[in-house]
């Protein structure tokens, strides 16, 4: 086994769901026609000034509380300056020493433990546009849409030591942004982007190693196996007596492997300094109080509450707190049917195949927490069997209409009519006369099979009970 | 009646009897442009869009070429913006256009606004039009210019170093710097973010006071424009300076102050103290350092400020013939050293060596906290006088050509105006005499932040007791 302990740092990029821009009144909107949504002042046009948007800030404190940081009440942004074709003024406005968040941190379970992973900074800045390649290859186009789309870049401590433990934490992190309600965090999108910084080092060592730092992952899969990469291959150089270089690497998801991006001679001087267009101030505490006041309960919270008031399985409550209005639409039901495992079945059954089948989040499907709840109960009282409640389901989605509606416009209502179900289960005897004899001679679970296919030929409408009664009585009569 | 010459004040009288409408007078000023300019080069660009004659001050004015107007080429007077046509107006812009404004055109700068003598505009130098040898001040150069030779009744100039009041000075008008917020910078091509302000050149006191009305207030684009009530600038015109205490800096008299600008003083400050001020010294004994903070300051925003001028979006684009490292680097290489001029190029590598990994500390850092203390230095002066008194810069107008050479000599003509900027306080700059040679010398008072009002008052009373405004240039 592998004597190296790798040592590995996450910074996360996070477009937020603001209105607008952050230093401009232009809408903060992904998938328009290119350098249609910008104005003198994202554009950077000489002569125009930034104003900070004010929701921006209180989303970028929200990110901080939930990250259980520390909020700093001196807002102050400063300039990052390089030259880049995307970045129209020059420099990047960021905040560097004073971040809006420090000191944070988020749980990753690994197995039975919880691990803390501490958050190092969280910090707003405005993004850059982007490039887009010719096909003939002469020549690059600038789309200016994305500039000043507001960032919070979340920095982790080099807490995480395996892939597997950076992918944890990724997930937990996007899960309580979107708990946050921040961004969209569409990593196709672009609205969460993740690099990292990994190196290794001799088990037991306390000094870091050399690091790289790896761009270019668009999944966390991607990250998980980047990292992977990037491991073996620190430890093959060192193995083999040689020295890693520091330097910035792309990933390359179709060759699966890294690629050096610049070294670190090339690396950028910032020249850092306070931005002169925009005045540092104090959040008032009130304000900061209020966004606290304000906090969803957040995934790992509403888990542990979902075991306890719920009685959830692990797995259940997994399932449910997975996105916050598969949890809400859950405990809304359950107001209406204190019967929390049969809801949560319901919802971690069907009701989350049609998600997934139809790519939607529960508040796009036709359906309320109450007329699921006029559902189950169907299904509790015998009206419909499990089986067809599933296909009234698909109905109720599709039409948007109850279930009382559904069963009673498609006849789906089980069949308890003594005279009905005779008619079947004599075709369902006739046609099975040997398994009529081994019931008969006494091997009465024989009878479940004639069970089935008297279902099948009721097309799942027939009450299983009634089947099951009618059927011994039957053949004990005959 | 000679339009032209006249004040705007005087002008909006006029047009209020009915002897003249505010198209005659801006077609006169346009005839007195064509005349004259050829020899002064106020302007670098006519207007190329008519006035719409609507409004309470159709006055004739002059634009410095770093104000965006919507739909007019905006140079910055540097090759590198060339071709560059503003989207937008600036905040002042548009309040001058609101007021009835009639815009002639953009006058020449020095290159960025890097500069006291209208010499390092990439379309050549403008000319005193007290002495077409000498240089007119700068950077706004071209404003004052054009005020002076009647070539407009007013202007607007931007001020981070002395850029309104030295070439005021220089030209014998009036120039003003507001304190640092009370006028937008939105649409102003910035300098030096933390220090620009723009400001009036007018004839005379009681039109600066009426083009600050105009371009005075807040403007919610610029988050460094202050939301402050903007008072009646002309309820401040009052011939009375009885008890106002001046305060006089005893740095300011010291070596380097040409002989005859001290004597124009010195008359100055006994005129006053005869009209009732009461004159004191006060003590500033940061402000020898004032001129180094201010080129590193100032130089290291504009570094910053400049990098948008890479050739990608508008402006001037060039490729190299020959290719060096990869398109990109030689078109950005190749765009900057063809687009700026040799100052602007000085100002751009002195200020990214102050913000440089490892210099920070010393230079930008050091430069900020000396700032601090020449602010607090002028806050106590302010605490036993209403304003003080300073010569505008320590030279009469120089010689074209004179101080191209010699870049210090240059930087120095702005000691006694960078302090006001550094403090983010108002300045004014008024005509306090003649030198021998004919050349106009120039009173600066600052006073308290959001206070122009009192600089206002007693420049005003220093004009009316004098006559040193009412002369004018033979052309």
């Amino acid at each position: 086994m592998s004597s190296f302990e790798p040592v590995i740092g996450l910074e996360v990029h996070l477009q937020l769901n603001t209105r607008t821009k952050i230093f401009c009144s232009c809408a903060n909107q992904y998938g328009c026609a290119s350098n249609t949504n910008v104005c003198p002042v994202c554009l950077g046009l000489p002569g125009s000034l930034p104003v900070l948007n004010q929701q921006a800030l209180l989303s970028a404190i929200k990110v901080g509380l939930g990250l259980n940081a520390q909020i700093n009440p001196f807002i102050k942004f400063d300039r990052k300056n390089y030259y880049y074709p995307d970045l129209p003024k020059g420099y990047q406005i960021s905040q560097y020493d004073f971040p809006v968040a420090k000191d944070g941190f988020l749980n990753i379970k690994i197995g039975d433990q919880e691990k803390r992973v501490r958050i190092k900074r969280a910090h707003l800045e405005e993004d850059a546009g982007k490039l887009v390649h010719d096909n003939s290859g002469s020549c690059s186009l600038v789309d200016f849409n994305r500039t000043g789309t507001p960032l919070i870049e979340i920095v982790t401590e080099p807490d995480l030591h395996s892939p597997q433990e950076a992918y944890d934490y990724l997930n937990i992190l996007k899960l309580t942004l979107q708990y946050l309600d921040v961004s969209d965090c569409d990593m196709e999108k672009g609205s969460l982007r993740c690099d990292a910084n990994v190196s290794i080092r001799p088990v037991g060592q306390t000094l870091l190693g050399t690091k790289t730092e790896l761009k270019n992952m668009n999944s966390f899969r991607a990250v998980k196996a980047a990292l992977e990469y990037e491991i073996r291959r620190h430890e093959q150089v060192i193995t083999a007596g040689g020295k890693i270089v520091q330097e910035t690497l792309l990933w390359d998801d179709a060759k699966a492997q890294t690629q050096t991006m610049r070294s670190k001679e090339e690396a950028h001087d910032y020249r850092y300094f306070p931005d002169p267009d925009l005045v540092p101030f104090t959040v008032d505490h009130k304000l900061i109080d209020s966004v606290r006041a304000e906090l969803p309960e957040l995934p790992q919270a509403k888990h542990i509450r979902f075991l306890s008031q719920y009685s959830l399985s692990e797995y259940d409550a997994n399932i449910l707190v997975a996105d916050r209005g598969t949890a809400d639409f859950f405990e809304a039901a359950v107001k209406e049917y204190p019967s929390p495992k049969k809801v949560a079945n319901w919802m971690a059954g069907p009701v989350l195949m049609e998600l997934n089948d139809r790519k939607m989040s529960i508040y796009e499907l036709k359906i309320s927490p109450a007329s699921l709840i006029g559902l189950i109960k169907k299904v509790e009282e015998g009206i419909v069997s499990n089986l067809v409640g599933k296909e009234v389901l698909t109905f109720m989605l599709n039409e948007g209409k109850n279930a009382d509606e559904v069963i009673k416009e498609k006849g789906l209502s089980q069949v308890s009519d003594d005279s009905a179900l005779l008619v079947i289960i004599d075709e369902v005897i006739a046609q099975n006369p040997a398994v009529v004899e081994q019931i008969k001679s006494g091997k009465s679970n024989a009878a479940g099979f004639l069970v089935g296919q008297a279902m099948k030929k009721s097309g799942g409408r027939a009450n299983p009970k009634k089947l099951n009664e009618l059927i011994t009585r039957r053949i004990a009569g005959v | 009646m000679n339009l032209p010459q006249l004040t705007a004040h005087d002008l909006l009288d006029v047009f209020k009897s009915g002897k003249a409408s505010p198209k005659e007078a801006y077609e006169d000023v346009l005839r007195r442009i064509k005349a004259v300019d050829p020899k002064v080069k106020a302007y670098v660009r006519p207007a190329k869009n008519q006035p719409d004659f609507k409004g309470g001050f159709q006055i004739p004015i002059a634009l410095k070429d770093n104000l965006c107007t919507k739909q007019e080429e905006i140079t910055c007077a540097s090759r590198i913006l060339k071709g560059f046509i503003s989207p937008y107006d600036a905040g002042v812009v548009e309040k001058v256009k609101k007021s009835g404004g009639a815009v002639l055109g953009f006058a020449n700068q020095d290159e960025f606004a890097f500069g006291s003598s209208c010499e390092t505009s990439c379309y050549g130098p403008t000319f005193n039009p007290w002495d077409l040898q000498c240089v007119p001040g700068g950077s706004s150069g071209g404003s004052a210019a054009a005020v002076a030779a009647d070539e407009a009744v007013w202007a607007l100039g931007s001020d981070t170093g002395g850029s309104i009041r030295q070439p005021a000075s220089f030209c014998g008008i009036v120039g003003l710097k507001p304190t640092y917020g009370r006028v937008s910078r939105y649409g102003l091509i910035a300098f030096a973010s933390s220090l620009d302000q723009i400001g009036p050149l007018t004839k005379d006191v009681r039109d600066c006071a009426l083009l600050l009305n105009i371009i005075a207030g807040y403007d919610e684009r610029d988050s460094t424009c202050v939301n402050e009530p903007v008072p009646d600038y002309t309820k401040a015109l009052v011939n009375d300076v009885r008890g106002l205490k001046i305060g006089v800096p005893k740095e300011a008299f010291a070596e380097g102050l040409d002989a005859q600008v001290r004597v124009s003083l010195e008359a100055a400050i006994d005129l006053l103290k005869k009209l009732g001020a009461v004159v004191t010294q006060v003590h500033l004994p940061h402000t020898p350092y004032a001129v180094a903070t201010y080129y590193i300051v100032a130089t290291a925003e504009a570094s910053s400020n400049l990098a948008r001028f890479d050739g990608v979006r508008y402006g001037l684009r060039v490729q190299p013939a020959r290719a060096r490292k990869n398109a990109l680097v030689d078109m950005y290489e190749e765009t900057r050293s063809k687009g700026f001029g040799a100052e602007a190029k000085r100002r751009i590598m002195l200020g990214t060596y102050a913000l440089s990994s490892g210099y920070y500390d010393a230079y930008y850092l050091r430069g900020q906290k000396v700032r601090t203390l020449i602010k607090n230095d002028l806050d106590e002066a302010f605490k036993v006088c209403d304003v003080v008194l300073t010569p505008t810069s320590p030279t009469v107008a120089f010689k074209v050509g004179e101080k191209m050479s010699d870049p210090l000599s240059m930087y120095l003509s702005d000691i006694y105006t960078i302090p006001a900027n550094l403090a983010g306080i108002p300045a004014i700059s008024v005509p306090c005499g003649f030198s021998k040679g004919g050349l106009p010398i120039g009173m600066q008072l600052m006073g308290k932040a959001f206070d122009e009002e009192m600089l206002l008052r007693v420049s005003y009373t220093y004009e009316q007791n004098t006559e040193w405004h009412t002369r004018k240039p033979n052309l």
